[in-house]
């Protein structure tokens, strides 16, 4: 390590930090002042002192599109991890038939939330889907799957199609990095299959479910694109989360300073969960590997 | 050694238990499979035979009309090139900048160096959403609303914590005698950057740049919020503008899908293990 700072490191230093600084931090300190202005996007922004955080502890809205977020969180997280973590140990095995299986494991990691949302959208169309269709051929009555009843639970469905294939990623790696003798000791013992899983596979996979759950749980404050897409936060304000709200307040009804209220709702959520997870995580060991050099 | 873990003598499962994991393996590859099978079929179909006929069949004559609307008619290549080109200049000031900082924060000592290593990590902690309000601000204040640039700066600026957290942990485990042999030759400390670190590092820069790079060309916030007009729009903005637009005209929907996806399919099916490793995004 080098203590002495010459012209050449601190341009090196100064050039990407002034960048990310003024992409990244400075709006975040910015997003925190807008939310005690009132700007309609256009003209000087005016100081509102807390009338918008008022505002907002007082909108039921706020507090539905939270309770709505939270929930697709744990819908998200409930459906994605076991299902990741089963494809990801099945990976991890080396029959030729799952090289093959695998090809088509990972196809929803190549398209956009976009793409994918207007896939879905004409997958689950009451009238000319082809998931009605394939239901009315079997006989079965297909739910109206983005209305009032189900769509949260259809929106953590389609969610969990776009990322589960990431996620498997992530197990499949950590699982192949279990040592085979941990499991020739275990058979030693007389484990059976399910209690090698319960004492070798799971323990050896806990950094990659907390840095996996870390990524769904934050991941999910960020799910946008698709909601946007899919039922522009409806039928009423049944699927609008935070997200959503904050963008219909700022960009539609150019709510800038409600809007920016929202963002910094998000935020610190993003930041507690985040800081949160770290504390029990393998996180941190990379951050002290990463200070500690 | 270390390929034989990957052994870890599981091949001696009972086949009940190989037949289960086996059975969601296949519900697994079938879910991930219908519908990119659904848009390929469907946009093959003319409008007709997408009413007529089965939606879950493909077509009986295949056409490729739909394609050569959306290209010739519709302007798509246009959204495409649009894309290419943020999605490159984004992805190079990614990587130069966050090379720096990388290199900054693995060789230079210094308390406040431990502190932008800090402010990386918050990077990654805050949703995209929480500031794209100052960065639409930001964006009119630069008066680069609503052009190219205004897509590539804030895009490079996102993609800067990952990448400088990965490049920092490759470059850390370059061992520390080849820098000192370098500094004793007198080189400095861009030079040592170029000819020692770059080279030994093209793989892990390859691998993040990818990731990048699909997280950009697939972005749809900043395009949706940083740009209004028909000659700066990007593919993910075009295919949600062609949503309102074709309405039920779902075959050339579906081709404008499949187009807007064919670098990362072409990507699959050239290279798919270094892809995928790529797209674990140093999380794995």
């Amino acid at each position: 390590m080098v203590k002495r700072l010459d012209a050449q490191t601190t341009v090196m230093a100064a050039l990407p930090l002034a960048f990310y600084l003024l992409f990244v931090i400075v709006p975040l300190g910015v997003a925190v002042a807008l939310s005690f202005q009132t700007w309609n996007g256009l003209g000087p922004a005016t100081w509102a002192g807390l009338s918008q955080w008022r505002k907002l502890f007082a909108d039921p809205v706020v507090w539905t599109a939270l309770g709505t977020t939270l929930r697709l969180m744990v819908y998200a997280w409930l459906i994605q991890t076991p299902v990741s973590l089963a494809l990801g140990v099945f990976l991890a095995g080396r029959e030729p038939y799952r090289d093959l299986l695998a090809i088509l494991f990972f196809l929803p990691l190549l398209f956009s939330a976009v793409a994918i949302g207007l896939t879905w959208i004409y997958i689950l169309d009451p009238s000319f889907g082809v998931l009605t269709a394939v239901a009315q051929q079997l006989h079965l009555h297909a739910p109206s799957w983005l209305g009032q009843r189900w769509v949260l639970v259809t929106l953590a469905v389609v969610i969990s199609w776009e990322f589960i294939p990431f996620h498997t990623l992530l197990y499949q790696a950590a699982a192949q990095q279990i040592p085979a003798e941990l499991y020739e000791a275990a058979e030693l013992d007389g484990a059976g299959l399910l209690g090698r899983f319960r004492t070798i596979t799971l323990p050896q996979l806990r950094y990659t479910f907390v840095t996996s759950s870390l990524l769904i749980l934050v991941g999910s404050l960020t799910y946008f694109d698709l909601i946007l897409v899919m039922t522009q936060g409806g039928p009423g304000y049944r699927s609008t989360v935070l997200s959503i709200y904050m963008y219909n307040e700022a960009f539609a009804k150019l709510h800038m300073g409600y809007g920016s209220a929202i963002a910094v709702l998000l935020a610190v959520l993003g930041v507690l969960l985040s800081l949160a997870l770290l504390r029990v995580s393998g996180f941190t060991r990379m951050r002290s590997q990463l200070e500690g050099g | 050694m270390a390929r034989r873990a990957f052994r870890h003598g599981r091949r001696r499962r009972p086949l009940g238990a190989r037949l289960v994991s086996a059975a969601l393996a296949v519900v697994w590859a079938l879910t991930a499979a219908f519908p990119v099978y659904y848009m390929i079929i469907t946009s093959l179909k003319t409008q007709a035979g997408f009413f007529n006929a089965p939606l879950w069949l493909p077509p009986k004559r295949p056409t490729l009309a739909n394609y050569h609307r959306v290209i010739f008619s519709e302007g798509i290549t246009h959204d495409f090139l649009n894309s290419v080109v943020v999605t490159c200049a984004a992805v190079v000031i990614a990587l130069v900048l966050s090379m720096l900082a990388a290199y900054v924060i693995v060789r230079i000592e210094r308390r406040w160096v431990r502190w932008t290593l800090n402010l990386f990590l918050l990077g990654l902690a805050v949703p995209i959403q929480a500031v794209i309000i100052p960065v639409f601000a930001l964006v009119n204040v630069l008066n680069i609303y609503d052009t190219l640039w205004a897509l590539i700066l804030p895009s490079a600026g996102f993609a800067m914590p990952i990448t400088v957290l990965i490049l920092a942990n490759f470059f850390r485990d370059i061992p520390r005698s080849l820098f000192e042999a370098m500094g004793l030759e007198g080189a400095g400390h861009l030079a040592i950057l170029r000819r020692l670190v770059v080279p030994l590092a093209l793989p892990a820069l390859a691998s993040i740049g990818i990731y990048d790079a699909v997280n950009v060309w697939n972005n749809f916030l900043f395009p949706l919020v940083l740009t209004q007009s028909q000659g700066v729009q990007v593919l993910p903005t075009a295919l949600y503008q062609f949503q309102g637009q074709f309405g039920i005209e779902v075959p050339p929907l579906m081709a404008a899908v499949v187009l807007s996806a064919a670098p990362l399919l072409a990507l699959y099916a050239i290279a798919r293990r270094s892809f995928l490793r790529a797209l674990a995004g140093g999380f794995a």
